[in-house]
């Protein structure tokens, strides 16, 4: 083979990673704070809201969950200017993320919901606990510490797919890549380290959520 | 020349569809293939195996698949294939869905409980026919529902075999944006396309798993 790779081109732009680490870093962490959020009222709903408002969540997350997230970044990013709505790149992306995110979210806290049994929430109110207390203490925290793993793998996929945006030209990590590889066309090396760069992300998040389940699902 | 949208276009995109449905399917045989292997190792009674299963499985699910069909497209070219996007697509895709359908499949063999290879070994079946008589049929029964869903997973994420130039049904989308200048209905469109292909499966897939508790 007389290909010789040649990383030091890569590392030389090593300012452009490290801008695009950061963004991939904020957008990760914007996305997931929103759509955690988002998506627990949304499961809220889906659970315990009135019948309409179930429809409509239901719709909702099967519409979402059933397109691909390019095709929503596209819509939001591409589409809405048409409408008269226009959005710097990031504002698109964090909108469509947290979008995404949501409704994966409250089908996976939804189903964390439905395995707190009845009599739970009825020991509860009959400890004189009001709704709130209930639902914070006996269905929230129980049903977040359930369905933990699969939340925060999740997370791990959305911080991923972040890399999404930079087909709308988000100058996040992925996009740095892109940029070293038109003034280098070092396209393999240039990949490899990026790719190399998520991984560790992702491993130092899956590390990261561990240690988080410890402090908050810790029992006296 | 920027043209109206008219009925053509539409019907283009719906022709489109094929080459997602295509590079589905391509994905789901490699994938299959790939899947099958890593399920072995992970339910392997050797540690060495389950390690190589797992440290499989973390790369793959912690790597975007989208750095993978770059990795693929712009790396085979390298070692001096000049691949078309559609070759490079299937092969990363398949390891894309190697990785995601060993974890499924894994889980679904160690559900199987032990006494099951026990019984299964004690009327002098083989380990083969252990296999093909008692664990996989019990074991399909855990896995096709989540089988199912991840080709949703894998139907919508071919879209991203447009950012190589394979020309599935978001490729198609963008090349009609790009002639008739109306992102928003084309958008709109492409996403309707791949709700009909996506929402029937995900019913599908959410059928099988009642019956399966039924069942059970």
């Amino acid at each position: 083979m007389a290909y010789k790779f040649q990383f030091r081109d890569v590392f030389a732009q090593k300012d452009a990673i490290w801008d695009g680490l950061v963004l991939t870093l904020q957008l990760s962490a914007g996305t997931i704070a929103l759509g955690f959020v988002a998506g627990v009222l949304v499961a809220t709903v889906l659970v315990y809201g009135k019948p309409w408002a179930q429809n409509a969540a239901r719709a909702y997350v099967e519409v979402i969950r059933n397109t691909p997230l390019i095709v929503q970044l596209f819509l939001i990013f591409f589409g809405l200017p048409s409408l008269g709505v226009k959005l710097d790149v990031i504002t698109a992306s964090v909108i469509a993320l947290t979008i995404n995110l949501a409704a994966y979210t409250a089908e996976i806290v939804r189903a964390g919901f439905e395995s707190i049994p009845k009599s739970q929430i009825e020991a509860g109110t009959s400890l004189g606990l009001t709704g709130p207390q209930v639902f914070r203490h006996v269905v929230l925290l129980p049903a977040l510490k359930n369905v933990y793993p699969s939340l925060t793998s999740q997370f791990v996929l959305m911080m991923l797919a972040t890399s999404l945006v930079s087909q709308i030209s988000a100058a996040d990590l992925f996009h740095a890549g892109s940029i070293i590889q038109s003034r280098t066309f070092r396209d393999f090396e240039v990949y490899t380290v990026i790719a190399l760069l998520y991984l560790c992300l992702s491993l130092l998040m899956r590390g990261g959520f561990v240690v988080c389940y410890r402090i908050f699902f810790r029992r006296p | 020349m920027i043209r109206e949208l008219s009925w053509l276009d539409l019907a283009y995109l719906v022709l489109a569809m094929r080459w997602t449905i295509v590079l589905t399917l391509l994905a789901l045989s490699g994938g299959g293939i790939v899947g099958l292997l890593v399920a072995a190792c992970g339910a392997s009674r050797h540690a060495g195996w389950r390690y190589l299963a797992k440290a499989y499985v973390s790369l793959v699910q912690g790597i975007p698949l989208l750095a993978w069909l770059f990795i693929f497209y712009f790396g085979l070219s390298i070692v001096g294939y000049n691949l078309p996007p559609w070759i490079a697509a299937t092969i990363g895709f398949s390891v894309y869905a190697g990785a995601f359908l060993g974890e499924i499949w894994r889980g679904a063999l160690i559900s199987i409980p032990r006494t099951q290879w026990e019984a299964a070994l004690a009327i002098g079946l083989t380990y083969f026919e252990q296999l093909r008589h008692i664990i996989i049929p019990q074991a399909a029964r855990v896995a096709i529902a989540p089988t199912v869903g991840f080709v949703v997973q894998l139907i919508k994420n071919t879209s991203l075999a447009a950012v190589i130039g394979f020309v599935e049904l978001t490729r198609e989308g963008q090349l009609t944006t790009s002639s008739t200048f109306q992102p928003f209905a084309v958008y709109l469109i492409v996403a309707a396309l791949y709700f009909c292909l996506c929402y029937p499966l995900t019913r599908y897939s959410r059928t099988l798993e009642r019956k399966r508790r039924v069942v059970r």
